[in-house]
């Protein structure tokens, strides 16, 4: 059973965002790391780089294909997650604990757009 | 239309496997994970079903001098109970299904084809006998198969199945009954593949998973450890586009045969060599190259990528390409593009991984 953790905003592609006052953490879910299996490389924007909600700005890629990252929300790249370049297997270990990047948000409004916990896990079960 | 199932399909189920379409069948991908399954079959034994895969029995007075007609490869002077890989061509060099071939008899060849090209393949077959004394059969239906593969493949065939194999040298067979026990595979390790109906499938499936000396293996992992050794996949490395000669697969193309569907193209590329050659390419980086994606020489396109890996066993970014000609000599620095960036590479040999053959 996938883990869905509470006061997170989840998108219907799977990625989430953890809000710490006007900052984002954004990665991919248990469920999506599970589906996707061993996580081989992880394509990350730069820092500075814009991103935007609904809008492509990377890849997970597991041993069997490329997924694309989603942006649940839109900013600016304030910092990526260095350890998965070593070590993109941490997102099968902990799918929360590592995050992809950080964003300081544009526009807190949109996460109005984003599923709760109670709706993701209802979500995952369609 | 309905995908088919194979006789193990609810048995895969209740393993939890992950089960996704491939070539007109619902298959298991994988039962815990790619990487684990890849290292079983490398390191100790694993089994696969592929049950998909088809059947076609070829009988009669004509059956060698016709086999021979449709097949690159040479059945003249082939012992019984040897088996040759080859391919069917067309008449312009390209590839309908690359394929065994079993002998069982004088007059009697066993063929393995690929199960996404089976409704083709037993057209094509069909289509190309007229005027030969040949009794065509398609037994797609009545065959289950799997594939027992890796170093200890041999102890688990003979101690749990009681299948006595250890006189089979690489590429020959027996037949016990109406099972067929040949020592062939598509992972680069030593391994044996099992055809019958399927109930004894079933039988040999439950004493290989009760025995826990044999890890169930999906598609998946067979993809990553074919891929590794340099192994080609019809639709990958081999199509209706690309000859053997292209993808470097000449050694399976007897051009010393009187005839055979597609000799003259195939004698003419060779002579004047390919315009596309297949290669490995290995990435500097990790991003990783997939079917499709684009290689370029100086920014101009030159090729396509076949099959691109992570390798699990040498954890390296590298993949198989079809390319211009003048772009395939070992060391030529290429680039590929992947997603909005383009990765440098290097042209390197197509075996990313020795294999282990027992020959």
């Amino acid at each position: 059973m996938a883990k869905v953790l509470e006061g997170l905003y989840y998108s219907e592609s799977h990625e989430y965002v953890k809000v710490e006052g006007n900052i984002g953490y954004v990665g991919i879910t248990d469920y999506a790391q599970h589906a996707l299996g061993n996580v081989v490389y992880v394509d990350m924007p730069d820092v500075d780089d814009e991103v935007t909600a609904g809008e492509e700005f990377g890849a997970v890629e597991s041993v069997k294909a490329a997924s694309d990252l989603i942006s649940p929300v839109s900013g600016v790249v304030v910092e990526v997650n260095e350890a998965l370049e070593d070590e993109p297997e941490l997102i099968n270990a902990d799918a929360y604990e590592n995050w992809i990047i950080k964003v300081e948000l544009s526009d807190a409004g949109e996460l109005d757009n984003l599923m709760d916990a109670k709706t993701y896990s209802e979500f995952c079960k369609e | 239309m309905e995908n088919k199932r194979t006789c193990l399909y609810d048995k895969h189920v209740a393993l939890g496997a992950l089960i996704s379409p491939f070539g007109g069948f619902d298959m298991p991908i994988q039962y815990t994970n790619i990487v684990d399954e890849h290292q079983a079959v490398r390191q100790a034994c694993g089994v696969f079903d592929v049950s998909h895969m088809g059947e076609v029995l070829i009988q009669g007075k004509d059956a060698e001098r016709y086999v021979n007609h449709i097949f690159t490869n040479d059945v003249r002077n082939m012992p019984v109970g040897k088996i040759l890989y080859g391919m069917m061509c067309y008449e312009h060099g390209g590839v309908v299904d690359d394929l065994l071939v079993y002998k069982k008899g004088e007059d009697s060849f066993f063929l393995v084809i690929n199960a996404s090209n089976i409704d083709k393949d037993w057209a094509w077959i069909q289509q190309q006998a007229a005027g030969f004394d040949v009794v065509l059969e398609h037994q797609s239906d009545q065959y289950g198969e799997l594939a027992i593969q890796g170093p200890e493949a041999e102890r688990v065939m003979e101690e749990v199945l009681g299948l006595a194999c250890s006189e089979l040298t690489f590429y020959t067979f027996k037949e016990i009954g109406k099972v067929i026990v040949s020592r062939t595979g598509y992972t680069g390790e030593d391994g044996f593949e099992v055809y019958a109906d399927g109930a004894y499938i079933n039988e040999c499936w439950d004493k290989l998973m009760a025995s826990g000396r044999c890890k169930p293996c999906g598609l998946g992992c067979r993809d990553t450890l074919r891929f590794e050794v340099g192994l080609p996949l019809y639709g990958d490395e081999l199509s209706e586009d690309i000859t053997p000669i292209m993808a470097g697969l000449g050694i399976f193309v007897k051009l010393d045969k009187d005839e055979f569907i597609g000799k003259e193209a195939l004698a003419k590329q060779k002579a004047e060599g390919a315009p596309k050659k297949l290669v490995g390419i290995e990435l500097a980086d990790k991003a990783i190259p997939r079917h499709g994606y684009t290689v370029l020489k100086d920014g101009q396109q030159v090729g396509e990528v076949t099959t691109g890996y992570h390798t699990i066993s040498t954890d390296k970014s590298v993949c198989m390409a079809l390319v211009d000609a003048s772009c395939a000599a070992l060391g030529t620095e290429l680039e590929i593009q992947i997603r909005k960036k383009t990765f440098p590479g290097t042209v390197c040999k197509k075996k990313f991984y020795e294999k282990h053959y027992k020959k």
